[in-house]
């Protein structure tokens, strides 16, 4: 940190080279965020943009800054992520089909007027000074600096926004869950059930399908003793999809012509 | 000096030779470590391993991995190709990252140079280290959803859900560290522990960072990213060829990484076991490193002992051990560290800290006794109610209990 410390006046060289390598780096994937088509890859692009934000911050002695700044967001970003694959589903693209009426309009006046504001700030802004106050603010090492700010100057609103934050997420929490009306069947009460369905054939499970001993396949009924296919023993799915193959071929024919 | 200045004089290209050190230390290490292990899971199973390939058997990983290399690599139609091909290239790369904040000697001499084995002191080491495994997960969630396959989704998904849930816990163990050293950066916790080791001072933090470890870098019990029970290979099913050894590769790498860390931060670093501290000179400060490594490998045994030892977890017993019992401990333990920390700061008498600590173990004592004879009842219940039945059944045990010839 020393090294860092020694020319605080004007922006050093090798931090230069980092800022024109990693900036225009920044610049295309926060663009390219907006513009790919499946929801994971921009979640990634997003990533990417905070990981190069938290190199500029420890590159600018906030060392701190910098790793919480890869902390939080790789954790936010993680999150994202599973939101997009059980909310959205795993191979989700943007649709462009219009869900809300007029949403399009509203969506370009908020854009322009938020880019508006953004540029006006922007204009306020002034290049080319001398950096102040830097070594002032680092001079009991950058933790301890900010720790010192934190919890006494700004405490309060600190807090204030950690009491919205866990409000925030106590709210989603509750509007996610879901009581259930009939509580969820144990095994036991399966089993009760199934001895009082009134037959006692299907009390001890389903068969398993498959002729066995000749051919042992999911998608060949089983046979009853009597030699014919038992229905029971074939997956509700494939029956639907007509993938059943017709056991009769796999019948013990040959033994009985014998006879 | 401390380590930071020390470090700050370093000339660029003893830098790079540092990284290089560490670089081919844990390539090697790694494939000591697969030898090893197998050996030893072996003699835990009465049986040999592998012992054909140079003496001992001891390049037989180095084997395995050449013929690895040579398979052929697949991707499968249905991946998104990018991210497949990026996932293990992030597993692999961020493993090694983190051993730039490791202190592994104390200040030796290198090339003429006075240095210590550590490629940067960064004030928030500890935290960088996290930072860095928080971004690792990302290529085992990623692997599972650019496989486009049911499983290795499953397995990242249930990667993540691990990884997210045992750092809060890792990371709230580290905070006692903390509050003890004064500090966040390693070389400065190593410093703090001369006198008495953390895992001695901190135990409870010691404990809950030891199984946390476990859970964060997949590793049995806890590999359940890879149940192979379950989820055939999880994470890692469709991989094959260099990108399968990559994976494999950032495994080892982690596992001796989160070791190192712990050593770090709870077992002094590279500091001599109590009683030796006249070896740290020997071969000019060069055999802290031995020591570093000895605890290091002390670790690495364990993690081989458990994967020996214990059978792999259920996955909601798992997340509920990490959120109900690992957490709330933590957050329980580190408000008495601080409350202790505190008094002794402020300079508070030697009676009321242990009055204090000593009210603590005895409200802990009190709460598991009532828990105990709570649950004690509870079991004892079923027997009680049971109506006799109508029909001839063999006898209860409660019954036969009281008749024991029957």
């Amino acid at each position: 940190m020393i090294s860092l410390a020694i020319n605080v006046g004007q922006t050093q060289t090798p931090e230069a080279v980092l800022f024109w390598v990693l900036g225009p780096l920044a610049v295309l994937a926060a663009l390219g965020m907006l513009l790919v088509k499946k929801a994971v890859h921009s979640a990634l692009l997003l990533a990417w943009v905070m990981i190069t934000l938290a190199i500029f911050y420890i590159a600018q002695d906030a060392a701190f800054l910098g790793i919480v700044q890869i902390v939080v967001y790789t954790g936010a970003v993680m999150m994202l992520f599973l939101f997009i694959l059980m909310l959205v589903g795993v191979d989700s693209a943007d649709s462009l089909t219009e869900t809300i009426r007029g949403l399009r309009p509203i969506a370009i006046v908020a854009a322009i007027g938020f880019g508006g504001l953004m540029i006006s700030l922007l204009d306020r802004a002034t290049l080319g000074r001398q950096l102040v106050g830097l070594a002032a603010a680092n001079e009991a090492g950058n933790v301890q600096g900010l720790a010192g700010l934190l919890f006494s100057k700004y405490v309060w609103p600190f807090e204030i926004v950690s009491a919205l934050l866990i409000t925030a997420a106590l709210g989603a929490m509750v509007l996610a869950h879901n009581h259930r009306v009939i509580a969820r069947p144990t095994q036991r009460d399966l089993a009760t059930a199934r001895f009082r369905s009134g037959s006692l054939s299907t009390a001890a499970g389903l068969p398993g399908p498959g002729v066995y001993a000749l051919h042992n396949a999911v998608d060949v009924p089983a046979l009853l003793p009597d030699g014919s296919a038992s229905e029971a023993s074939i997956s509700a799915t494939l029956k639907a999809r007509g993938d059943v193959i017709d056991s009769r071929p796999f019948q013990l024919k040959e033994l009985e012509e014998d006879k | 000096m401390t380590t930071a200045q020390l470090l700050s004089q370093d000339p660029g290209w003893l830098i790079a030779v540092k990284g290089l050190f560490v670089f081919i230390g844990c390539v090697l290490l790694t494939l000591m470590s697969v030898w090893g292990e197998r050996r030893i899971v072996a003699l835990m199973q009465m049986r040999i391993g592998p012992n054909r390939v140079g003496p001992f058997g001891l390049v037989q990983a180095l084997a395995d991995g050449v013929k690895l290399a040579l398979k052929e690599d697949l991707i499968p139609a249905a991946a998104d190709k990018i991210v497949f091909i990026i996932a293990p290239i992030i597993s692999a790369t961020t493993c090694f990252m983190s051993f730039a904040v490791i202190p592994i000697t104390g200040p030796v001499t290198l090339f003429g140079h006075k240095t210590a084995m550590q490629l940067t002191d960064l004030p928030v080491g500890v935290l960088y280290v996290l930072a860095i495994a928080s971004v690792g997960v990302y290529g085992i969630v990623l692997a599972g959803w650019s496989s486009g396959s049911t499983y290795p989704l499953l397995g990242g998904l249930r990667s993540s859900a691990q990884v997210i849930s045992y750092e809060v816990a890792m990371g709230l163990s580290l905070v006692a560290v903390f509050i003890y050293a004064g500090s966040m950066s390693t070389s400065e916790i190593v410093a703090a522990q001369q006198k008495w080791w953390f895992a001695v001072v901190l135990f409870p933090s010691f404990v809950i960072y030891a199984i946390s470890m476990v859970g964060e870098t997949n590793r049995a019990p806890f590999d359940l990213a890879e149940a192979e029970g379950e989820l055939v290979g999880g994470f890692h099913t469709e991989y094959s060829s260099l990108k399968f050894a990559l994976f494999f590769l950032a495994e080892y790498v982690n596992i001796v990484a989160v070791s190192a860390l712990a050593t770090t931060l709870f077992l002094g670093g590279y500091h001599a076991l109590p009683g030796l501290t006249f070896t740290e000179q020997w071969w000019g400060g060069w055999f802290t490193a031995i020591w570093f490594f000895f605890k290091v490998l002390f670790f690495f045994f364990i993690f081989v002992w458990l994967r020996g030892t214990l059978p792999r977890l259920r996955y909601d017993q798992f997340m509920k051990f990490g959120w109900k019992v690992l957490i709330p401990v933590s957050l329980f333990w580190i408000m008495i560290v601080s409350t202790l920390r505190v008094l002794s700061l402020h300079g508070a008498s030697r009676i009321t800290v242990i009055g204090f600590a000593s009210g603590i173990v005895l409200i802990v004592l009190l709460i598991n006794i009532a828990y105990d004879s709570s649950r004690k009842r509870a079991s004892e219940k079923p027997y009680a109610d049971v109506a006799p039945p109508s029909f001839p059944v063999p006898q209860l045990p409660s019954e036969r209990a009281e008749n024991p010839r029957g």
